[in-house]
């Protein structure tokens, strides 16, 4: 691999973080707000659709964006309504705000434009161009070419969509906005003690409704990349679980603007990484070693608890050292003895790393590296004293 | 509850709720140009007008009650199953492994081992997440939703890998022996010199749904076990004053409400005209086991009331998305409002009517 792999792989990262980044920090303004919100995939989703039919209706891809930031926001507003107004489930509410996007969407897109439940392809000029700084360089072919230095300015400083800058932005905004105002000390204080808050006679729905506003501008700016961006209209379901990954990094990032952005720029590494190499191979040595030595210390572990953490631990060991034989097993060919077998190598099934995310979260949420702690009020309706 | 009958509770609640589903649903229909009248007409046909049709609306009420049922468990123990999607898909995998590698004499025992299987690994899947929240605190939801995907994505390696055979295409597994078939209602009604259900896949396994839902409600009503979860749903600090385990009561509600979703997999995998297993079999309905539940009140009989009115729901709409230009996708839509208005917006319902009644009592009050 040269330099120039690497710098291209940092660009997709960025690229594919962006959305990521985006909903995360929704979800961060939300959350520490005391209000869960799984809808975030549903309102990128609705966002992604209407940004894209508007644009192209339109042919301005900002008129686009905004229509994006609206539907986004009534759909907040919606999971407010349900979850501080009516005090309602807001993990119920998420799933059908999910739903809700992932079906009107397509039903809506046949209708108006019968092209099966996507939007036209997006001619340019209703698109996001990318942002090419003085001097940088925008052929390929003239970047491989290129020194180092300039290769690493041209493609990964330069050339993106300007939302990934907005984007980026954003990220240093929350942070001030949630620790050096008093708009965010009294934000993040909702979500821990509400009752406190409306002691000091602050509005706690005035106050969480901002909250849920603030994630709907983020989703739908989100949304919009994703179909006006990154790719040129809207397909079905073409979120592809990002708001679920979203939340996952949220709880990586435990809450914080910051890590936040290290947490989606690591999810984000992890599917340039899935979209670059296809064929990612290990030595088998490597695979038992790694199943093995954590099943030792799982069960080690497990074994001063109590009886469950064994039964439950000691079962997952089993299962994983069974995977590590069976990995053996299968390089085990009649040439090679099962010694040199150790040392083929094996290719890593392409579902296993886009599950790693996923996995990552479970592991983040055992608690076991480090843990994540959410806001206390978080979930809870909050019933005023009377 | 307070100041309202249980009929009110139990029926007038998830009826308005239901009614409020429909208006938006009727204003989607408008805004899509399509006449809602039209539409709900070839809905209802789709769904019950011929035999055919009836037994694929049954077919899908079939997984719909699992699914509803394994929600339903974990409600009661005040836990929020999103997973049944990917429970599912391990109890299909259960189920395909049994039914492919075991050479079963008679279809009977392959039933029982089938959906014994199914049952065990749909549950196997939810320990982890079970674990974390009963032992670390992590949040279920959370756990499971990322389970879910998990599951897709073994599927699909197991699928496209070890479980596919030699020289075919598609991302599935063979199809299963003819002695593990599961019998048809056609067949069955066959012996009785009926002809019903056509060629529509609706199979025995509506008796095994039948009978989950007879046991949830023993188990949930009448057993010791039954009463613990629901004391541990209603407080989990009152429950542990009196001695009830919460670290073994979730993990036990979870893994019979995980078992329940697999079992789904008998009628999807097995039960179906020509049983395999295909990647995206769970199809959504783990996640309509969502709706289910919430609109059948967390009660057996509520559930397969539920799931009767949202297979019709969904075998209707597959019609009318083949007979109009309206995507399938509007199922979707309709279960999102269902969800949302009995579930999230229950209190809104609620209240106005409570008031009602509050009122009513007090001018009877006024008038004696």
């Amino acid at each position: 691999m040269d330099f120039f792999t690497f710098v291209q792989l940092g660009d997709a990262s960025v690229r594919m973080a962006i959305p990521l980044l985006l909903a995360c920090l929704a979800g961060l303004f939300s959350e520490r707000a005391g209000i869960f919100d799984i809808g975030l995939e549903g309102k990128m989703l609705a966002a992604a659709f209407l940004a894209a039919a508007v644009s192209f209706t339109t042919g301005s891809v900002w008129v686009g964006l905004l229509a994006g930031i609206a539907i986004s926001v009534t759909l907040s507003l919606i999971h407010g309504i349900a979850s501080i107004t009516f005090r309602g489930n807001q993990l119920i509410s998420g799933v059908a705000i999910n739903f809700f996007a992932a079906g009107l969407t397509v039903v809506i897109a046949q209708g108006w434009f019968a092209q099966g439940g996507r939007t036209p392809s997006l001619p340019r000029e209703a698109r996001f161009g990318s942002v090419d700084f003085p001097g940088a360089l925008t052929r390929v072919r003239d970047k491989m070419q290129a020194s180092p230095g300039m290769q690493f300015y041209s493609e990964f400083i330069s050339g993106h969509s300007i939302l990934v800058y907005l984007g980026l932005l954003t990220v240093p905004l929350s942070w001030w906005i949630l620790y050096r105002t008093r708009f965010g000390l009294r934000l993040r204080a909702v979500g821990e003690a509400p009752e406190a808050v409306d002691t000091a006679g602050i509005s706690v729905v005035r106050l969480r409704f901002s909250a849920v506003i603030i994630a709907g501008i983020l989703c739908g700016i989100a949304g919009a990349y994703l179909s006006t961006a990154v790719q040129a209209g809207f397909t079905k379901d073409m979120t592809a679980n990002r708001g679920f990954i979203a939340l996952a990094a949220l709880i990586f990032a435990k809450w914080r603007p910051w890590y936040a952005l290290g947490a989606c720029l690591l999810f984000g590494l992890f599917f340039a990484i899935d979209n670059r190499f296809q064929n990612i191979q290990l030595q088998v040595i490597w695979i038992m070693v790694l199943l093995i030595g954590v099943s030792v210390l799982m069960t080690s572990w497990a074994a001063r608890k109590e009886k469950i953490d064994l039964w439950v631990l000691g079962g997952l060991s089993a299962v994983l050292t069974l995977i590590a034989l069976l990995a053996w097993r299968g390089a085990v060919t009649d040439e090679i003895g099962a010694m040199a077998a150790l040392f083929e190598t094996v290719k890593v099934p392409s579902q296993l790393i886009q599950s790693l995310p996923y996995l990552f979260v479970v592991i983040v949420l055992a608690g076991f590296v480090g843990k994540a702690i959410p806001p206390r009020a978080g979930g809870q309706p909050y019933v005023k004293e009377r | 509850m307070d100041g309202m009958p249980k009929w009110a509770d139990v029926v007038l609640v998830p009826v308005i709720s239901l009614i409020l589903a429909a208006i938006i649903s009727v204003i989607v229909f408008m805004a899509i140009g399509q006449n809602p009248w039209e539409a709900i007409k070839l809905m209802a046909y789709g769904a019950v007008g011929t035999s055919d049709f009836l037994g694929y609306t049954l077919f899908y009420a079939t997984n719909f009650i699992f699914t509803g049922l394994c929600v339903a468990v974990a409600f009661h123990a005040s836990l929020f199953n999103i997973g049944g999607e990917g429970q599912v898909l391990l109890g299909g995998l259960g189920a395909a492994i049994v039914c492919i590698f075991i050479p079963w004499p008679h279809w009977t025992l392959a039933l029982v081992a089938g959906s014994a299987a199914a049952a065990l690994f749909g549950a196997l899947w939810v320990v982890i997440p079970a674990y974390l929240q009963a032992r670390r605190g992590s949040h279920i939801v959370i756990t499971t939703i990322m389970f879910n995907f998990m599951a897709s994505g073994l599927l699909i390696f197991m699928l496209a890998g070890p479980l596919k055979p030699a020289g075919t295409m598609q991302v599935a597994t063979g199809i299963f022996p003819e002695a593990t078939h599961l019998p048809s209602l056609h067949d069955l009604a066959g012996v009785f010199g009926l002809d019903l259900f056509g060629r529509s896949p609706v199979n025995i396994s509506i008796f095994l749904a039948l009978a989950a839902c007879v046991g949830v409600w023993a188990l949930i009503w009448h057993t010791r076990l039954g009463f613990e979860i629901r004391a541990l749903g209603r407080s989990e600090s009152a429950a542990k004053y009196s001695g009830i385990s919460a670290v073994n009561i979730t993990m036990i509600a979870l893994l019979i409400s995980g078992g329940l979703a697999g079992m789904m997999a008998v009628n999807n995998t097995m039960g179906i005209n020509s049983p395999q297993l295909v990647d995206n079999a769970a199809g959504g309905a783990g996640f309509i086991g969502i709706a289910v539940a919430l609109m059948g009140r967390n009660h057996p009989v509520g559930i397969v009331i539920a799931a009767l009115l949202f297979g019709a729901l969904y075998q209707g709409g597959a019609e009318l998305s083949a007979a109009t230009s309206v995507q399938v996708q509007i199922v979707v839509v309709i279960q999102a409002l269902v969800i949302m208005f009995t579930g999230a917006l229950d209190e809104m319902v609620r209240s106005p009517i409570r008031k009602i009644f509050l009122r009513m009592d007090r001018s009877s009050v006024a008038g004696e």
